[in-house]
């Protein structure tokens, strides 16, 4: 794109990119137009061959006036992947292979059929939904910060300006900075990325400080394990970031911003440095933006595998080449932050709401949420649950709506036990705070936090005990190791955990770890060490129960722990087939003398439980469910 | 300077607005605990977390070495949550922490022991497993061993900030996370200059000099005769180890009770000072008067030669091919004093009393002994050697203060050579003997003020017969970098350049007795700023006691040249006073 | 310790001088060493040390610190298995322990051929279609013990290895 010289020949590209897209989503422009998923889980599973094989296929049957191939950011429903949408139609194929391209070009483009077996599948009503809107995973969405993800080629300005990109920086432009935070204070965001401070607040704090030199970080180390908002915002519409970054620094005053970006996510990286490029290019990204005076750079550094560096001033040491280990607060990040000069540092998912919030008016986002909470929050939701995926919902919604609307329910009518919010960091939530209403400060009222948003469901299969053990893995492996009771405290509570499920542990372990938990809540430098005990005390005060089984009965009662649970061969369910035996990696399973009910020539069989490694392969081999674990 | 209103305890103060918490409560005269952190925040600050305290409305506890007074805080030490939260860090520290303290070189000085002491920890509260450890002993002075560290940080700091390189940093991440040289290499094998200057804050046993005792132990039961001599540093600070104040010249106890150690002569290193003054101040004649390459660097540092063969090796021309002091001392107590006494060399066991840990390490070089012998047996530090005499069951305070250093041979020195201890000390000390040496008078001003002070870098221009001289001086080679640069680039104007491994010089080497607050309860509140010039002073005051003050007044000095080695760099004199360094050394060995 | 060659030392040279000009930019050097050789063994942090006047101890400090960083070589195919919650739910400790068990080689090292590196990855964000596993930075979705044998031979036929 040439570059663009004012807001005048801004609003004009703007109203020619919009009526363009607007066009393609009506099927106005007498062509049909095809989308592909480019997130990495549809990637992964080969999306960018069916992008390409419905390319090559399009020439081939001459139809490049009927139909047009192009790529869009994360569909949020990646367990579903990979997708292809039509427009006009607003038709959902989803898991097609790379093999499906040619029925997609003969029997839909061509033909004008609808492809029945690539339709999604309600898990409910077993019947097949068209339109992606019907669906219930995407029923109950509200998309601001996914806003354009799915629906607009991440890697074209064209569509982003046609899509809502640079209004709010052009309101902005109009006002006063403080103004601009004022508005950002009115709506009432509060941070995304974990304890949920007001942003308004922040950028107050930045814009007060007199000084000639500011920073805007975004903070896209996302690291809480399930959780990937981040990612697909910025794979889907890295425009809109920049854009919510562009507004930040014209609040506070700042000429430049950097985006931390974790080096696990290429294609965001990709994606986020060829918008820069292109709104550079643009005149869009440097000095004297629109002629109106405002400059501002974008630069993007990579996160280098730190956990803690999502914490806010481990990423500033990062990013100044230091070990990511935090720093003592105060001074603030405000008030000395990115080389000593006073920094804002806003998560991704909080800075693509921002252009939203100046686009249609602090009032506006207002009116969504709870009285304390504003704005919409997107959830990573996962683990046992059918509908797997990113969802963008109103806060204040359920999460009985977002476990069992949403989400579809639990996978094999098993029961709902728990689910964990907010990573490593968070807690667990119960049966009974289903119906909460999900905001910041509910979640935190009930032991847990919002955190980035990660929701993993558990059900009757999980054993809270090693779910506690799992996430203190991931803290002690994490830990920075600055600061003594996060280094030392976090290892001693796993050392404490990894008794209990060997079935070693006694009463006072649970008095020991309590201590723990306390202390290393209360001793730690950071965030991280703060919270590091939160699933152990919300595991401690949900499921007690639990953990004293396994101190007591020396039982888990879930059957997860291995050294207090065996498998066990049913006898009267054996058919004596022996495939349980043939897979068993170290030979434990035997036939015995017995014969089986139903062939008096096969006989039992039967596991040495002395030898048993309890991997589970037997069990999950095993088609007549005669093998148990207990 | 604003002051603030603070209530600790609920009692009113006002204290200076810079201060922190910490240092607010000192001043007001509580002692809260801490390890990690040191002077002005020279640690990886607020990590330890046993300095918590309770702040009114702040969210949770406060790390008070790093939060700032405000006006009206309200600071509580003592409530219920902020003693166990100290009592639990330090649990959670002493559960990671090597408990043999017994067997420990910081025994006495551990800060940590203080600090449990202070909060009543319990001993095995929290046991588990321990991060896994490297214990180092490979390097001739000094020794690290990471089961005992606690991750302050000081010494990454100390390493920075006296030499620039940084040999010390934190090595991986969480439980696993040391402090060591790149690779968790051996001092030995990293181009670490073996100063000390971690040992010296260290608060634990992590780092310490190499034990040397044995040795001298097992000459004295062989029965040899164990010449000991003694820097001139050591009396600065000796009388520390023995409770006195810092500043207190300890010179008269220590040499009564060095001979109550068995030692059968107790020599002055300023001998051995006096003939290096004697030895380099010619050295610098001849490269004045013969364009020889200039500036002349001192090399009586063995930190600093260790640093200059490192990384500044192309300067090996400007070095003084001097030995150290002690080092000459040594080579001559093994020829002309055994000569005279009719001694066998071989019988002969010499010990330095050092300030210093590098000494350590420069008594093993190559070419620093002589017919298969070393110069020196073995070299105690200042701390060493207060160990040996408490050992001995001697009481500092009862020692009596009229007895003088053995007067045989080498038992003369001028003030010249007391100097030697304080940074400026070596090139005032060569100042006088060279301006005799051109003018044939002596200079009226004894003192070259111009050089004294505890600054990094201090130059000065001293105009002899009319021909001006410009010295200057440097100690930490962070600030002599800059001094080598200049030379490197070809841009120094200096005849003369004296560098010094510590920061202030010997007074402040890096086997000096420890200074640290937290055990000094009856010293000032700023004694880190000030301890390096109580020191100083000593030395200087020594010096104008001295009836002699020029190193070439020294009758035995002047014996010495006139009896055994002729003349000032005569061919003797270059046989066993001076030395020749490494070009170019390996920073990273092969490992051992 | 083997010294740098001169052309290895010519080019880190080079990588350096790329990056000069941002602000503190040691991360981004050692991500563009890391890139290009796959590992940043003492003599390039204390090439790069020397270049930026930072001490190589400090530099040794932030490469143990980022697990994104290697120290030595890795292998020709870096296997990296998410053990993220929502892969661990759907069981990539197993699959991780089939990659072990058939390249015979624990977690972070590298087979004797220098073929496969085998890494536990911290979530890699591609939950939705857990257990996922990463080679080179290619995503294979849904991976089941019953895989790892077939994922093994896909790169061992690469190689024209039987």
């Amino acid at each position: 794109m040439c570059r663009i010289a004012d807001e005048k020949e801004l609003q004009e590209l703007i109203v020619k990119y919009s009526d363009k897209l607007a066009r393609k989503f009506a099927g106005n422009d007498g062509k049909k137009h095809l989308v592909v998923c480019g997130g990495t889980g549809c990637l992964s599973s080969n999306s960018h061959e069916i992008l390409v094989k419905l390319q090559e296929l399009i020439k081939e049957k001459g139809l490049e006036d009927k139909a047009e191939v192009n790529v869009v950011g994360c569909f949020g429903f990646c367990s579903q992947g990979p997708f292809v949408k039509i427009f006009p139609e607003d038709r959902l194929y989803r898991m097609v292979k790379v093999s499906d391209a040619e029925r997609i070009v003969e029997e839909d483009i061509i033909g004008g059929k609808c492809i029945n077996d690539l339709l999604y599948e309600d898990p409910a009503t077993h019947e097949k939904v068209e339109r992606q809107d019907d669906i219930n995973f995407y029923k109950k969405q509200k998309r601001i910060a996914l806003h354009g993800c799915s629906m607009i080629n991440p890697e074209m300005l064209e569509e982003a300006l046609g899509y809502g990109a640079f209004k709010g920086l052009t309101r902005a432009l109009h006002m006063s900075q403080q103004e601009v935070v004022t508005e950002v204070l009115n709506s009432g965001i509060r941070g995304r990325g974990g304890a949920g401070f007001p942003t308004g607040r922040k950028w107050q704090f930045a814009l007060d400080q007199k000084n000639d030199t500011k920073y805007v970080v975004c903070n896209g180390d996302e690291g809480d394990p399930g959780a990937f908002m981040d990612r697909s915002i910025l794979e889907g519409n890295p425009i809109g970031v920049i854009e919510g970054m562009m507004i930040a620094g014209y609040a506070i005053g700042a000429q430049n911003g950097y985006f931390y970006v974790r080096a696990e996510y290429p294609i965001a990286v990709k994606r986020l440095r060829l918008a820069i490029k292109q709104l550079e290019e643009a005149g869009l990204l440097g000095d004297n933006i629109l002629g109106t005076g405002f400059s501002f750079r974008c630069h993007v550094r990579l996160g280098a595998g730190a956990f803690v560096c999502g914490e806010e001033t481990a990423l500033l040491n990062s990013i100044e080449g230091k070990r990511g280990m935090p720093r003592p607060r105060p001074p603030f990040p405000a008030v000395k932050g990115l080389w000593g000069k006073p920094t804002i540092i806003n998560n991704v998912e909080t800075l693509a709401n921002i252009p939203y919030i100046l686009r249609e008016g602090a009032s506006e986002y207002a009116k969504i949420g709870t009285e304390k909470s504003k704005g919409t929050k997107v959830f990573a939701l996962g683990g046992k649950v059918n509908n797997v995926g990113l969802v963008e919902v109103p806060m204040g919604t359920t999460l009985r709506e977002l476990v069992f609307d949403i989400g579809g329910g639990i996978p094999h009518n098993k029961r709902f036990k728990a689910i964990q919010t907010g990573g490593p960091s968070g807690g667990c939530l119960t049966e009974k705070d289903l119906d909460v209403e999900i905001d910041f400060d509910s979640l935190v009222a009930r032991g847990s936090m919002m955190g980035s948003g990660g929701a993993i469901v558990m059900d009757e299969d999980n054993c809270m005990v090693d779910v506690a053990k799992f996430y203190m893995e991931f803290i002690c492996d994490e830990s920075c190791g600055k600061c003594s009771p996060c280094r030392i405290g976090t290892k001693r509570m796993l050392e404490i955990l990894k008794k209990i499920t060997d079935g070693k542990g006694s009463l006072q372990d649970l008095q020991d770890l309590k201590e723990l938990a306390n202390a290393t809540k209360t001793n730690s430098l950071c965030a991280l060490g703060q919270t590091a005990a939160n699933p152990i005390t919300s595991t401690m005060n949900n499921f007690e129960n639990e953990y004293i089984a396994h101190v007591v009965d020396k039982k888990c009662p879930a059957h997860v722990c291995k050294n207090l649970m065996e498998y066990k061969i049913l006898p009267d369910k054996c058919v004596g087939c022996g495939l349980c035996a043939r897979n068993c990696p170290v030979q434990c399973i035997s036939k015995t003398d017995q014969p089986t009910a139903r062939n008096p020539k096969m006989f039992i069989h039967k596991i040495d439980a002395s030898k048993c490694v309890k991997c589970g392969l037997c069990m999950s081999n095993c088609r007549f469910g005669a093998i148990i674990k207990q | 300077m604003a002051l603030v209103n603070i209530k600790i305890e609920g009692k009113d103060y006002q204290v200076d607005s810079s201060l922190t918490v910490l240092e607010a409560c000192r001043k007001c005269g509580y002692v809260i605990p801490s390890l990690c952190s040191w002077n002005k925040g020279e640690c990886s600050l607020a990590s330890c977390r046993v300095c918590l305290v309770e702040v009114k409305g702040a969210r949770g506890l406060v790390a008070s070495c790093a939060y700032p007074v405000n006006e009206g805080m309200e600071i509580s030490i003592s409530s219920q949550k902020a003693m166990e939260a100290r009592r639990t860090s330090v649990e959670l520290l002493l559960s990671n922490h090597q408990k043999n303290c017994l067997q420990c070189d910081k025994e006495g000085h551990c800060e940590l022991l203080k600090v449990a002491e202070l909060v009543g920890a319990r001993d095995g509260k929290y046991i588990g497993a321990v991060t896994e450890t490297t214990i180092d002993e490979l390097a001739p002075g000094l020794k690290r061993n990471t089961a005992k560290c606690i991750l302050c940080g000081r010494c990454v700091e100390a390493c920075k900030k006296a030499q620039g390189i940084g040999i010390l940093g934190f090595e991986n991440r969480g439980f696993s996370t040391i402090v060591s040289p790149a690779e968790n290499r051996s001092f030995a094998n990293s181009p670490c200059m073996q100063c000390g200057q971690c040992v010296l804050v260290c608060p634990t046993g992590a780092l310490t000099e190499q034990n040397d005792i044995p040795k001298v132990d097992e000459a004295l039961k062989a029965g040899k005769k164990v010449v000991c001599q003694v820097a001139p540093a050591v009396r600065a600070a000796i009388a520390e180890e023995f409770g006195e104040r810092i500043g207190t010249n300890g010179t008269k106890k220590m040499i009564a009770a060095l001979r109550r150690l068995g030692f059968y002569r107790v020599f002055d290193v300023n001998f051995g000072a006096d003939l290096t003054i004697m030895e380099e101040a010619n050295e610098l004649l001849e490269r004045i008067n013969h364009k020889g390459v200039l500036p002349q660097i001192t090399s009586c540092s063995p930190g600093w030669i260790n640093y200059m063969e490192y990384y500044y090796s192309d300067l090996i021309p400007n070095v003084s091919t001097c030995k150290s002091p002690h080092q000459m001392q040594g080579a001559i107590t093994k020829t002309y004093f055994a000569e005279k006494h009719g001694l066998d060399p071989k019988d002969i066991f010499v010990v330095s009393v050092m300030p210093c840990t590098a000494k350590k390490y420069e008594r093993t070089r190559a070419d620093q002994g002589h017919d298969g012998l070393d110069d020196v047996d073995a070299v105690l530090t200042t701390r060493e050697i207060a160990k040996m005499i408490k050992r001995a069951g001697i009481m500092w305070n009862r020692l009596p203060e009229d007895e003088d250093w053995d007067q045989d041979l080498l038992g003369q020195y001028s003030g010249a050579g007391v100097i030697f201890g304080v940074t400026g000390g070596v090139m005032e000390a060569a100042l006088r003997t060279a301006y005799f040496a051109l003018t044939g008078k002596e200079h009226e001003l004894i003192k070259f003020e111009q050089v004294r002070g505890l600054e990094s870098v201090k130059e000065a221009a001293i105009d002899i017969n009319g021909t001006v001289i410009k010295v200057a001086v440097a100690s930490g080679m962070r600030e002599a970098k800059k001094l080598l640069d200049e030379i490197r680039a070809g841009k120094s104007e200096y005849a003369f350049i004296e560098i010094m491994g510590c920061p202030g010089g010997c007074i402040n080497g890096g086997g000096q007795p420890y200074v640290k607050p937290l055990l000094l309860p009856n010293e000032d509140d700023d004694i880190r700023e000030t301890y390096r010039a109580k020191r100083a002073a000593v030395l200087y005051n020594e010096d104008e006691r001295q009836q002699i003050r020029q190193s070439h007044n020294n009758p035995d000095i002047q014996k010495l040249y006139a009896d055994f080695l002729g003349k000032p760099l005569s061919e003797k004199a270059e046989e066993l006073l001076h030395t020749s360094y490494v070009n170019n050394r390996d920073r990273f060995p092969r490992k051992k | 310790m083997a010294k740098l060659q001169p052309q290895a030392a010519k080019q880190i040279a080079e990588i350096v001088e790329r990056y000069r000009n941002e602000e503190t930019p040691l991360m981004m050097i050692l991500e563009a060493i890391q890139e290009e050789y796959g590992y940043i063994p003492l003599e390039v942090q204390e090439l790069v040390g020397s270049l930026l006047n930072i001490p190589v101890a400090e530099i040794y400090g932030v490469v143990t610190f980022y697990s994104f960083f290697s120290l030595t070589p890795k292998g020709k195919y870096v296997i990296g298995v998410c053990l993220g919650t929502a892969c661990y739910v759907k069981g990539s400790q197993l699959v991780m322990d089939k990659f072990s068990e058939l390249l015979n080689i624990k977690p972070g090292q590298t087979t004797e051929d220098g073929l496969f590196t085998l890494d536990a990855l911290r979530c890699i964000g591609a939950c939705g279609i857990a257990p996922a596993i990463s080679i080179n930075g290619k995503v294979y979705p849904k991976v089941e013990v019953g895989n790892v044998a077939n994922i093994i031979k896909e790169y061992k036929d690469l190689e024209g290895i039987a």
